[in-house]
């Protein structure tokens, strides 16, 4: 039996509109429940890029060579730049850049718990690209599809650049892999710090992710957690073998039945306490972006007053 | 000390020569000179673009999508605005 669509609550309009797959535009009706999710989600995707830089930026003075040091200084630039653009989908659902600021620095809003760890040797910026943006990119392509058209997009522009990130991080493993077996050891050891927590960076069981349903629904997420934990390990563990790497679980084994490699239980309690602030460098990450702007702020306030006396001198000339 | 934001810009890039300038997003820049400098650095740095037009958010109208129905209506029953509405005898070439 058909319903006239005018019999349809405002509500049911709206879903069956994103069941059609038509995007969402910044001027249409929405629940406020999406509006609001969106904005959580996008902000926060938004913050771990801004925040990404830094574990990253902690190297580009210490790169081995100039064309790593370009490459870092490029990749990190992008993520500054993916940064931006998801601040600006943000804003065109009604939040202000001023007010998101605010509660990353409050520690109010969260980012991507990666981004608490320390990158501790080079092998890190191989590892960093290699597998923290692999699991991006896991998680952003799905996005490029997202019913938010303002979302969607940014999300093709943030794909197209990431696979640069990606490929820059496997060739620093691989030159690793191929050079002294200390070099190698060193690539071995960033791996085993790295792997559990990148895992995590898919969120908690589906078990455990209650706003799952409601997202899938609203197609602002499209495979849930687990779903793309098991294609990143899936993914990934024939290229850690290619580098002649081991991936640091002993339940890692590939099952025929399956057609998957099963793997072993992430560590919920040290993903939990990371959440929570409890990460090795929660408190340095935030220190910076802090400080990064209120140091900036005379900057801010003086480019305003430039800005508004040359209008001021073309309006008398005029 | 105030903290009023700087304001938003929309920002339209033209990726090659004899293409129409695009709408990409938006950024914020305290006046157009900084805005097209950002552009360039944020919308850009792959040689995305040969030409970035930018206009604060504010100078921005728009239709209402709430009336877009009503709106679009006028045109929306005239078939015999396109050249599928016309029968041509197989016998004629070239039209
Ligand atoms: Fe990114
Ligand atoms: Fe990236």
């Amino acid at each position: 039996m058909e319903t006239p669509a005018q019999d349809l609550s405002r509500d049911d309009q709206f879903q069956a509109r994103i069941d059609a797959d038509v995007r969402i535009e910044p001027k249409d009706w929405m629940p406020d429940a999406y509006r609001k999710t969106l904005i959580r989600q996008i902000s926060q995707h938004a913050h771990s890029e801004i925040v990404g830089m830094l574990p990253e930026g902690n190297w580009i003075t210490r790169a081995p060579s100039l064309k790593r040091k370009a490459i870092l200084l490029a990749k990190v630039q992008d993520e500054a730049g993916h940064g931006l653009y998801l601040y600006s989908a943000a804003e065109t659902l009604g939040a202000s850049r001023d007010q998101m600021l605010a509660d990353l620095h409050s520690g109010k809003a969260k980012y991507s718990s990666i981004f608490n760890y320390p990158t501790l040797s080079w092998a890190d910026m191989g590892c960093v690209g290699w597998l923290v943006d692999g699991a991006a990119i896991l998680n952003q392509v799905p996005l490029c599809r997202t019913s938010y058209g303002p979302y969607a997009r940014a999300m093709v522009r943030v794909c197209k650049e990431e696979s640069f990130h990606q490929r820059q991080g496997f060739e620093i493993m691989q030159t690793l892999c191929a050079g002294a077996p200390a070099q190698k050891e060193m690539a071995q050891e960033a791996l085993n710090r790295w792997w559990w927590p990148t895992l995590m960076m898919f969120g908690p069981k589906d078990s455990e992710s209650p706003n799952t349903e409601q997202s899938m629904k609203w197609r602002i997420k499209r495979f849930t957690n687990d779903e793309l934990r098991q294609k990143f390990v899936d993914m990934m563990v024939p290229q850690a073998e290619f580098l002649g790497l081991t991936v640091p679980d002993s339940n890692v084994r590939w099952n025929e039945a399956r057609q998957a490699y099963d793997f072993g239980e992430v560590d919920w309690n040290e993903f939990w306490s990371v959440v929570k602030g409890n990460g090795l460098c929660n408190h340095d990450r935030l220190q910076a972006r802090v400080q990064a702007h209120e140091e900036g702020a005379w900057v801010r306030e003086a480019a305003l007053a430039h800005a508004a006396k040359r209008a001021a001198r073309e309006a008398v000339a005029a | 000390m105030s903290s009023s934001e700087w304001p938003l810009w929309e920002v339209f890039i033209r990726s090659k020569q004899g293409l129409d300038h695009k709408h990409v997003g938006s950024l914020h820049a305290a006046d157009a000179t900084m805005a097209v400098q950002n552009a360039r650095d944020v919308y850009t740095r792959r040689l995305e673009g040969v030409s970035i037009w930018v206009v604060e958010s504010t100078h921005i109208h728009a239709s209402n999508p709430d009336e877009a129905a009503e709106f679009f209506d006028p045109a929306a029953d005239k078939v015999y605005r396109h050249p599928t509405f016309y029968d041509v005898p197989d016998a004629i070439k070239h039209m």
